[in-house]
């Protein structure tokens, strides 16, 4: 995560903090925060890698169409991230590559 | 026990679904209103009943407007369902909806789909690069987050959004590069021929040009007639360099964000997944549901209205949204016809003088070639990284629609069902085949309408066994 790659925060309404782990990283996102929110207010830019060619990709429509901030949150692999709001305590990776089956569903499917 | 049967299910709390579901109401109908977001507005009033922004210059009067909607809403004994995604709609007007990872259904005698707009898909190459987002995406993150990118910034593409969060950002203290206008100088002439609707709706030009003059006395670069737009990324992966030309000269400027915009077109992956009829819009360069003066489908209890229908704006969605639930509350033996016909008279005279811009702002902000026939290394499904070269070889081994392409190619067949690229997708086969792209078509979509565990799925249909 690197400093210059951040979304800068205006002067707000206090909404109250959200504490998040973002890229192993504990991060003040603001209640109402999307994860894709949090995650370019973090500076997680790449936040994903694309099952196909590794690509980087980053959050790009922010309304539910493109899918491109699919992220792991909280050991779940494709999450929408804007279609998600930041909890407390709430771990979010970068998805790379394609999704991987969760212990939950490896048992489920063995 | 029977399942309760709404009189009216609204898909999406925007200015169309809001003001419908609050009219059908008021009228004595037992109204459901579903929507993805956690809060009321849709997009263009997103977050409006909690702003993030401090300060209420930044976002302007026609933002804060929309919060008399929800206001109306609130005061309503609607059910509202937030965080909602509906992902099938049955012939019998059955809806499968998402919420918090389970799925349950809905019963309805009418449907609204009032899902609204999506920013048009603007391919060039280097537009998958992190650092590079849609205007509207960045105005989201203004509105719900007061969040703002990071600079050097330069925004690129066409149309009024393009100009509005440049202006937004300003005063929100962001310093801006460039603001790189794509708009074909031949627009202006071909515009001029609606320049009468125009000059008629005077209101809405005037605070257009405001914008533009404002931005230009800020000493804002505006560079007007760019053309051969592309981004470059450094070693990092990330955009560094935005190439284009200008009046014959190629220049470079370097950014850490840039944000572009060709304009929005209607939302349809419901209409069409319910194979409601579709028409191409010339004038707006897009598809949109055929419907009759009330916004009734093909589909008979099946509505639309707002940006969904056809892109009218947010006004003219509040006030459509209204009509059509006046004709609802009338088809259940809540209102008649004489009385619809009287509260509609006065709403579809503001709505005339609404549209009367619209043929001016449709030919003006027509997006530019390039972007609607992107050159060949240009990715169009960015899900599956297909390029636009890619879609003209198989056109060239025989694929005749995008159904065909998106078997050979796989665009069109990843998580975003081709939101992103069935429009660029369509017009690149229309063009190799030289035929109107009614006769291209588009993809069939499918539910679910948005990707769903393959447990959920499971959930609901063994729910429904034990019924």
């Amino acid at each position: 995560m690197q400093h210059d790659l951040m979304f800068k925060r205006l002067a707000n309404e206090d909404g109250g903090t959200v504490l998040v782990e973002i890229d192993g990283a504990t991060f003040n996102a603001r209640a109402g925060d999307t994860v894709a929110a949090a995650v370019l207010a973090a500076g997680m830019i790449p936040s994903r890698t694309t099952p196909l060619s590794g690509s980087s990709r980053a959050p790009y429509c922010m309304m539910g169409v493109c899918f491109e901030c699919l992220v792991e949150v909280d050991g779940v692999p494709n999450v929408q991230g804007c279609m998600t709001l930041v909890a407390e305590g709430m771990k979010i990776l970068p998805q790379t590559g394609a999704r991987y089956l969760s212990m939950a569903e490896q048992e489920m499917y063995s | 026990m029977s399942e309760r049967i709404y009189d009216l299910v609204v898909v999406g709390a925007g200015p169309a679904g809001m003001a419908a579901a609050t009219t059908a109401c008021q009228h004595g109908l037992d109204v459901a209103l579903l929507d993805e977001q956690a809060a009321p507005g849709g997009q263009i009033y997103r977050s409006v009943g909690k702003p993030a922004p401090a300060d209420t210059r930044v976002l302007g009067p026609d933002y804060y407007y929309g919060r008399k909607l929800v206001d109306a809403l609130q005061h309503t004994q609607i059910d509202y369902f937030s965080s909602t995604t509906v992902w099938d709609i049955s012939s019998e007007r059955v809806l499968s909806v998402s919420i918090g990872g389970h799925s349950r259904t809905l019963r309805a005698a009418k449907i609204l789909l009032a899902t609204g707009a999506q920013e048009r898909p603007v391919p060039f190459p280097g537009w998958t690069l992190p650092g590079v987002m849609s205007c509207g995406a960045a105005q989201i993150l203004l509105k719900s987050s007061a969040l703002t990118p990071p600079g050097p910034l330069v925004l690129a593409g066409s149309g009024p959004l393009l100009l509005l969060i440049a202006w937004q950002l300003h005063k929100a203290g962001v310093s801006i590069s460039a603001v790189l206008d794509t708009t074909p100088s031949s627009n202006y002439f071909k515009a001029l021929r609606h320049g009468l609707g125009a000059l008629r709706g005077w209101r809405m030009l005037f605070k257009g040009l405001g914008y533009l003059v404002s931005l230009r006395k800020a000493g804002i670069n505006m560079l007007s007639g760019v053309t051969k737009l592309s981004a470059d990324a450094d070693s990092s992966g990330r955009v560094a360099q935005v190439h284009f030309q200008q009046r014959g000269h190629s220049r470079v400027i370097n950014c850490k964000s840039l944000l572009v915009h060709q304009g929005v077109v209607p939302n349809v992956q419901l209409t069409r997944a319910m194979d409601a009829r579709h028409l191409w819009h010339e004038q707006q360069q897009c598809w949109h549901p055929q419907t009759d003066s009330w916004g009734e489908t093909s589909i008979g209890g099946v509505f639309v209205a707002g940006d969904s229908a056809g892109i009218g704006g947010a006004l003219a969605a509040e006030h459509f949204g209204r009509l059509t639930a006046w004709q609802v509350a009338c088809q259940q033996g809540r209102l008649g016809s004489a009385e619809r016909d009287m509260l509609a008279r006065p709403v579809r005279q503001t709505l005339n003088r609404l549209m009367v811009i619209r043929p001016f702002l449709d030919v003006l902000y027509q997006p530019a070639v390039e972007f609607l026939l992107p050159v060949d290394e240009t990715i169009v499904c960015r899900c599956e990284e297909v390029s636009a070269g890619d879609i003209r070889r198989f056109v060239g081994l025989g694929c005749s629609g995008p159904n065909q392409t998106k078997a050979f190619s796989r665009a069109g067949m990843g998580p975003c069902q081709g939101r992103m690229c069935g429009l660029t997708v369509a017009q690149i086969i229309a063009a190799e085949r030289n035929v109107a792209i009614d006769q291209v078509g588009y993809y069939t979509i499918r539910a679910p309408i948005k990707p769903l565990c393959l447990g959920e799925l499971a959930s609901l249909v063994s729910h429904g066994d034990k019924q």
